[in-house]
């Protein structure tokens, strides 16, 4: 009894306390740093040469069509005063472009990842929320009304910047031009077509926009976007998705279409093509560029060089630097003795 | 805190420890957080986000979190201990009971004793005494203890009044039943209060370097965002204007300048998680874990006061692993304040020896006195073969103990029958007149004119006839008395060198052995008196009794004439032998030097002991060395003697000198200069403030880290005064805990204290410092990157939710463990090789230039962590065949790659991986997915539209093969470097961590081999002090006109007696009595008091 009183302050005998707590004491031995560079390397230089190789076997095609060339036949509609203007940009294979083939666009210098232009849109309008067609959100300024004070739906920069060139492709046969069925069904995320973006459930969905505005920059209200699709339309139109889904960086490409039907699933045949353009987006005035894409892809996604030589490269510089940690390693052998 | 609720003003006695009080709290308290750079900057970007214009919304919350944080673990820690008396200035105070304390500055009126004695026990000074009563003026209330003036107006009368009729508070009453005093001084202007020295904010520097730290950060903040608001102009007037019709602003008004101003804000809001919250409350929180390590140590809890170690004040715990300076009390601290009486020489002959008995190994024999009633049970002795001498009856060895009875200044109490107990004025005595009672020459009473003892069972009364009393210059003390067969007798004990000046010619013989026996002694460490004695002739004593007469009274030259004639009679001694007292250390005290001065810490000895005792202790802890020869004292007591003294100090040659100084400014820098080369410094006879002065100068001049250790009152003000104070706790009186940071019972726990401890939190909070500016630095820079790419909008890389949570969930709890769990090697090899602690020291693990190297690091890093998402995902697609590159997947991406970097980042500095490490990574990480997971799911977005509109973005990107294959780029990338260079470094440049690490792993499971604990014997060449630590003045006392007799056995019915024993208790310091007139008193303190001595030992040419 007394002498539990005596040590009644004795601190807890726990490894916790004491700071005794098993552990693994690992340090940065040569048995351990040099084997683990060279596989690292060796692992490397192996994806490096599968991402290398992969890449290397996908197809793109990339055709500018912005019209800065005078002789191109898109520098007619490069003037902002010219209407409706189309254009064609004829082009060839020579092999059979496998599918399936993706259709992309491309914008450069262009700045969706600019902070105001990324926060101009109202998420809650998007949702279909009708309370928000009335009063979008004020970060949709200055595109929250117009001139009359009407607001404006879809509000905001992004909406209102919607992307509105149109792509026909034709292949060119000796019977004449044979139009490229164009898939546009979930070219958008299924996220955002199913969650992130609802139309109001009236019926018809046009009610919903009385009293509001089409964006100053749309030839066409929302619930018009697409005149063949009756359901394409409103927030979840795709075109509008993919446009939504703003990009990182100010060079970036979009999904427009996929070729997907009939006989062009398999891909594009080697042959002449014509591309015919409705070119309806400025982008001279900042010196942007337009191009559409097309490419198909592989199990690691679309064509990209960086990957597999930074693969190979980075493996490359760990099988040297092991070879020469080695030979350091064998002049200053770690002292045995202090 | 404890809010001390008391009226101000000088009329009351309590005395505030606690830091605020109530109204204080709130200006006091902002002002020493805003000491703090960081709260300053986290209340300006508070304000900076309250304006909407800047819509950003990272979370920094409250300014006053780490502020709120302190003021708990102010309160938890300081706890206000005093308990106080209502004493009030002017009032008459009666001081009852045995062990009080004074606790005000008083006027001794009266007291229970004859002759108006009052014994007490002082705690830090000298004794004080006196009687009377009237009206007082005195000197306004100051910090020297040493000295009193005031006039005592009663009646017609004028007394002047000085130090020796005061009582200080923290004195305490000893074997006096009651005293009357006037208060004169109560609570903060009581001396000991005035010379606590000011409680100062004590702040590591860590944090004093983390706020020049946080000052260059914020210059490198604003030349960040300097630089991207210019970007963000240029930008605007290349391409942004003509971006205008997609992205319209309000350039109506000011246009590119203004939008480049308002860039210039948001990006330092955005760039200001570089220095978050978190990270002062992260290091608050490593802060108390180690605290907590430190109060739960079982190694640092001492079973016998079953006290254990407390960490008093949570914020200094990394300081104690780069202390440079130990600033140390003797008494007490290094030493128990016992001394016993340990070996002896008589007529050639060494008693005291212990023999290692191969049987009882770990038992010694102790000597039985049971022969003896009246033995003191506490005595111990082990070597049988003196008792046998005496019982034999050999002359030398009985007049040898009869020596030691008769000749000492001893007051003996006699409380009931055969219950003795001895006031000795030093505890030395008190061991010698003890030994001698043991052994059979009990002391049992003395009388102005007599001293009873008895004489193996017979009753003896000896005749007094004179004290030559003990004076520094005389180095001993003689008595003649008359024995009860009429011889008279002079019996002397004193310093060897002064004894044996004076001994008769046939002794020169035994002297020799006898000289031989004491370097032995000084060997170990003892302390040693010679004994001798002489019969004097009737006729000689009779003629010279009348010359000490007419010497006495005369009224001019009295002293010479007096030392005169003691030199006179004091000749042709016959040598009986030597004593050996040893000042009993604390357990362990020289290995804990030893192991101390390993590790480069400098130890200074601080103490108000005489020269003499501080050396020998010195030499006994180890802390001198036999190898440091010529121990050079300087003592001068004027500015040009010390100055002269200090001079051949200058020649680097001389290994070691110990000094005295005075501590004058205009000396200040030499006396330091000389001081630092030394390896140890021993001070003496130094006042508590004078203490404090010593180690402001060092902290001063030096830019060390130092530490003072102390148990007193006396240690008060050092304590406070240094980086990191530590208090000896588990004894009497807590002044010195209270105003520690650190306490534990024994001084040896020091060296756990701060060779592991300390070592740890340092290293801990350095890895900690280290890797948390890291990760948050590469977090942020990505944002600088990022810039150049979106038009310097402010757009931010990662989600919002990303950012807020960052530093609070993912990466909190794994940088938690590593700086709460890691230790390089474990408590063992931090012992066997104390060299570890020299890095600490020398700041190498935490510096601008560790600073510097981290933020390249990061710098590095966020290249890596931006570049290589960016070149992977632009214009690049998806298996499914959707573009990859948008916002809100790059972000994802980069998020991802950020935390498997940081996470692989702390792996590398771990070197301790427990499975809580382990957890929290693994742990931090899955709460990653989860969190993000959850948090882009489709019913949170369905509850919160806006705020959650990152949804299904994690689903989208992270079932991509070549997300993750940039992913595992990335985070490869970003330490394969790192790896590469620290594995060179450890080969090419290993530091003393990476030597004993390897050695330690070698040794894996194997703990290593127990240091030599090896008894530290020293060479003979130097002779111990002797064994005086009193004042003189004591002699005059004792035989004293006004002494009166005292009965036998007194008050024993009503007094409850200190401790109930009867035996000779050395508790606390040196139990002294102080004579009623105080000129003795005056006149040492006038000597010693006013200089400063101290020994110092330049820096060891073999070291």
């Amino acid at each position: 009894m007394s002498k539990e009183e005596n040590t009644a302050n004795r601190p807890d005998n726990t490894a916790f306390t004491q700071q005794r707590l098993p552990a693994w004491q690992p340090m940065l031995s040569a048995g351990i740093v040099i084997p683990g560079f060279v596989i690292i390397g060796v692992a490397f230089i192996g994806i490096g040469v599968a991402l290398f190789v992969t890449s290397q076997n996908i197809q793109v095609l990339e055709k500018d069509y912005t019209g800065i060339e005078t002789n191109s036949s898109c520098f007619k509609c490069t003037n902002p005063r010219v209407k409706n203007c189309n254009c064609t940009i004829n082009f060839s294979l020579d092999k059979l472009f496998e599918g399936p083939v993706f259709v992309y666009y491309g914008l450069s210098n262009y700045f969706q990842n600019y902070r105001k232009y990324g926060a101009s849109k109202d998420a809650a309008q998007l949702t279909g929320d009708l309370a928000y067609f009335t009063e979008p959100s004020t970060s949709c300024v200055p595109y929250q009304r117009d001139a009359k004070n009407k607001p404006i739906v879809p509000c905001g920069s992004i909406a209102n910047s919607m992307f509105n060139d149109t792509f026909k492709l034709f292949q060119i046969v000796n019977s004449g031009n044979v139009a490229v069925p164009l898939d546009g069904k979930g070219i958008a995320w299924w996220t955002d077509y199913n969650i992130k973006y609802r139309n109001p459930t009236t019926n018809p969905l046009k009610n919903a926009f009385n009293d509001t505005v089409k964006p100053i920059f749309w030839p066409r209200p929302a619930y018009e976007l697409d005149t063949t699709n009756a359901a394409n339309n409103g927030f979840i139109n795709q075109d509008f998705l993919v446009w939504m889904r703003r990009s990182a960086l100010p060079n970036f490409r979009k999904l427009y279409r996929r070729i997907t039907e009939g006989e062009y699933a398999k891909g594009l045949p080697a042959g002449d093509y014509a591309l015919v353009i409705g070119y309806n987006y400025p982008v001279k005035a900042f010196d942007g560029r337009k191009k559409v894409v097309f490419s198909n892809v592989s199990w690691m996604g679309g064509k990209n060089q960086f990957l597999g030589i930074a693969y190979l490269v980075i493996g490359s510089l760990c099988v040297v630097m092991s070879i020469v940690m080695l030979i350091v390693y064998a002049k200053f052998k770690f002292p045995d003795e202090e | 805190m404890v809010l001390t609720w008391l009226l101000p003003g000088p009329q009351t006695n309590g005395i505030k420890t606690s830091k605020y009080n109530f109204f204080t709290f709130l200006p006091l308290n902002l002002f020493e957080q805003f000491q703090r750079i960081a709260n300053v900057y986290f209340l300006f970007l508070l304000l900076l986000q309250v304006p909407p214009q800047n819509t950003r919304t990272t979370t920094s919350s409250g300014v006053s979190l780490s502020s709120v944080w302190e003021s708990i673990t102010d309160t938890a820690v300081r706890r206000v201990t005093d308990t106080w008396l209502p004493f009030k200035l002017g009032h008459f105070g009666k001081v009852t009971g045995c062990l009080l304390s004074f606790q005000a500055d008083l006027l001794l009126l009266s007291s229970s004793e004859p002759l108006n004695l009052v014994y007490i026990e002082t705690a830090e000074l000298d004794g004080s005494v006196c009687v009377y009563s009237g009206c007082v003026c005195c000197e306004p209330p100051n910090n020297r203890l040493d000295h009193f003036t005031g006039t005592l107006l009663f009646g017609d009368h004028k007394f002047s009044l000085d130090n020796g009729k005061v009582l200080l508070r923290g004195c305490t009453l000893r074997n006096t039943h009651w005293c009357y005093g006037l208060v004169l001084f109560g609570g903060p202007d009581t001396k000991l209060m005035q010379n606590c020295g000011k409680n100062s904010f004590k702040r590591t520097s860590i944090d004093r370097l983390m706020n020049v730290l946080v000052l260059c950060i914020f210059g490198v903040l604003a030349l960040m965002c300097a630089i991207l608001a210019v970007g963000n102009y240029l930008w605007e007037i290349n391409k942004g204007y003509q971006f205008n019709i997609f992205l319209p602003r309000e350039d109506d008004s000011g246009g590119a300048s203004l939008s480049a101003f308002l860039t210039f804000w948001s990006y330092v809001i955005i760039l200001n998680t570089v220095v978050p919250i978190s990270l002062y409350v992260s290091v608050e929180i490593i802060r108390l874990g180690n605290s907590f390590y430190i109060d739960w140590d079982r190694k640092m809890y001492d079973a016998r006061s079953d006290t254990p170690a407390e960490a008093r004040t949570t914020t200094l715990n990394e300081e104690l692993g780069q202390i440079k300076y130990i600033f140390s009390d003797k008494t007490g601290t290094l030493t128990q304040n016992i001394m016993t009486f340990n070996k002896c020489t008589i007529n050639g002959k060494t008693y005291g020896e212990r023999e290692l008995d191969e049987f009882k190994l770990n038992s010694w024999d102790v000597v039985d006195f049971s022969f003896n009633p009246l033995a003191d049970p506490k005595f111990s002795f082990y070597d049988h073969s003196l008792v046998e001498a005496v019982k034999l009856g050999i002359p030398e060895v009985q007049g040898f103990f009869r020596l030691l009875a008769l000749c000492h200044t001893v007051m003996a109490e006699e409380k009931s029958k055969d219950q003795l107990a001895y006031q000795a004025q030093s505890p030395d005595e008190g061991a010698l007149v003890t030994a001698a009672r043991n052994f059979g020459f009990v002391f049992r009473s003395r009388t102005p004119e007599s001293i009873t003892i008895m004489e193996m069972g017979k009753q003896q009364r000896y005749e007094l006839l004179a004290i030559l009393d003990f004076d520094n210059v005389r180095k001993r003390m003689s008595v003649i008395v008359r024995s009860p067969e009429g011889k008279v007798s002079l019996y002397c004990k004193g310093a060897d060198s002064v004894i044996f000046e004076r001994l008769n010619p046939s002794c020169r013989k035994l002297m020799e052995v006898t000289t031989e026996h004491l370097n032995e002694f000084a060997g170990d460490g003892l302390r040693t008196l010679a004994l001798a004695y002489k019969d004097v002739d009737e006729d000689f004593f009779s003629r010279w009794k009348q010359q000490h007469h007419k010497a006495s009274t005369a009224l001019e030259n009295r002293e010479a004439q007096l030392d005169q004639l003691f030199e006179e009679i004091e000749t042709d001694l016959l040598l009986l032998g030597a004593t050996a007292i040893e000042d009993k250390l604390q357990d362990g005290v020289p290995q804990t030097i030893e192991q101390l001065a390993k590790a480069d810490i400098k130890i200074w000895v601080l103490t108000g002991d005489k020269q003499e005792t501080a050396e020998n202790i010195g030499y006994s802890c180890n802390l001198l060395r036999e190898e440091m020869n010529d121990v050079f004292i300087v003592s001068g007591n004027t500015p040009e003697e010390v100055k002269q003294q200090l001079s051949p100090v200058y020649d680097p040659v001389h290994p070691i000198i110990p000094q005295a100084y005075a501590l004058e400014e205009a000396m200040e820098l030499e006396f330091l200069w000389t001081a630092c080369m030394c390896q140890a410094v021993i001070c003496c006879r130094v006042t508590p403030l004078q203490k404090a002065q010593v180690v402001e100068l060092v902290k001063k001049y030096k830019k060390a880290v130092t530490l003072a250790i102390g148990d007193g009152a006396n240690d008060v003000s050092m304590i406070k005064a240094a980086h990191i104070g530590v208090g000896i706790s588990g004894q009497e009186g807590m002044q010195a805990v209270s105003s520690s940071d650190y306490s534990f019972a024994q001084f040896r726990f020091l060296q756990r204290l701060l060779l592991v401890h300390g070592r740890w939190s340092y290293l801990r909070m350095c890895k900690f410092l280290r890797y948390f500016f890291y990760k948050n630095f590469t977090f942020t820079f990505v944002h600088f990157w990022f810039a150049f790419f979106c038009g310097f909008s402010a757009q931010t890389v990662y989600d919002e939710w990303f950012i807020t949570l960052y530093n609070l969930v993912y990466t909190a709890l794994p940088v938690l463990g590593l700086s709460l769990f890691d230790q390089d090697v474990n408590d063992a090899w931090s012992f066997q090789h104390p060299q570890l602690y020299v890095p600490g020291q020398l700041n190498l693990y935490f510096s601008k230039m560790a600073f510097f190297k981290c933020a390249l690091h990061s710098g590095f890093s966020s290249l890596v962590l931006f570049f290589i998402p960016y070149a992977a995902m632009s214009d690049s697609m998806r298996q499914d065949g959707k573009d990859l590159g948008d916002y809100q997947s790059f972000a994802v991406v980069t998020q991802t790659c950020l935390l498997f970097t940081v996470c692989i980042q702390l792996s590398l500095e771990m070197s301790y991986w427990t499975a809580v490490n382990t957890l929290f990574i693994v742990g931090s990480l899955l709460l990653y997915f989860g969190v993000t997971f959850t948090m882009y799911s489709n019913g949170l977005f369905r509850l919160f539209p806006s705020a959650f509109s990152f949804i299904g973005t994690a689903r989208n990107t992270l079932n991509q093969s070549n997300v993750w294959l940039t992913i595992l780029l990335t985070s490869i990338l970003c330490v394969l470097p790192v790896l590469t260079y620290r594995f060179l470094t450890i080969l090419l440049w290993p530091t003393i961590n990476d030597k004993v690490m390897f050695k330690a792993r070698q040794a894996k499971a194997a703990p290593p081999p127990p240091s030599k604990r090896t008894r530290i014997r020293r060479g003979s060449s130097r002779r111990s002090g002797y064994a005086f630590s009193h004042a003189q003045g004591y002699g005059e006392l004792v035989t004293s006109r006004r002494f009166l007799r005292r009965p036998a056995v007194s008050h024993s019915s009503h007094f409850t007696p200190m401790k109930s024993t009867s035996s000779f208790i050395p508790m606390g310091r040196s139990a002294g009595y102080s004579p009623t007139d105080g000129p003795h008193n005056a006149k040492a303190q006038g000597v010693e008091g006013t200089s400063l001595q101290m020994y110092r030992i330049i820096q060891d040419q073999t070291l």
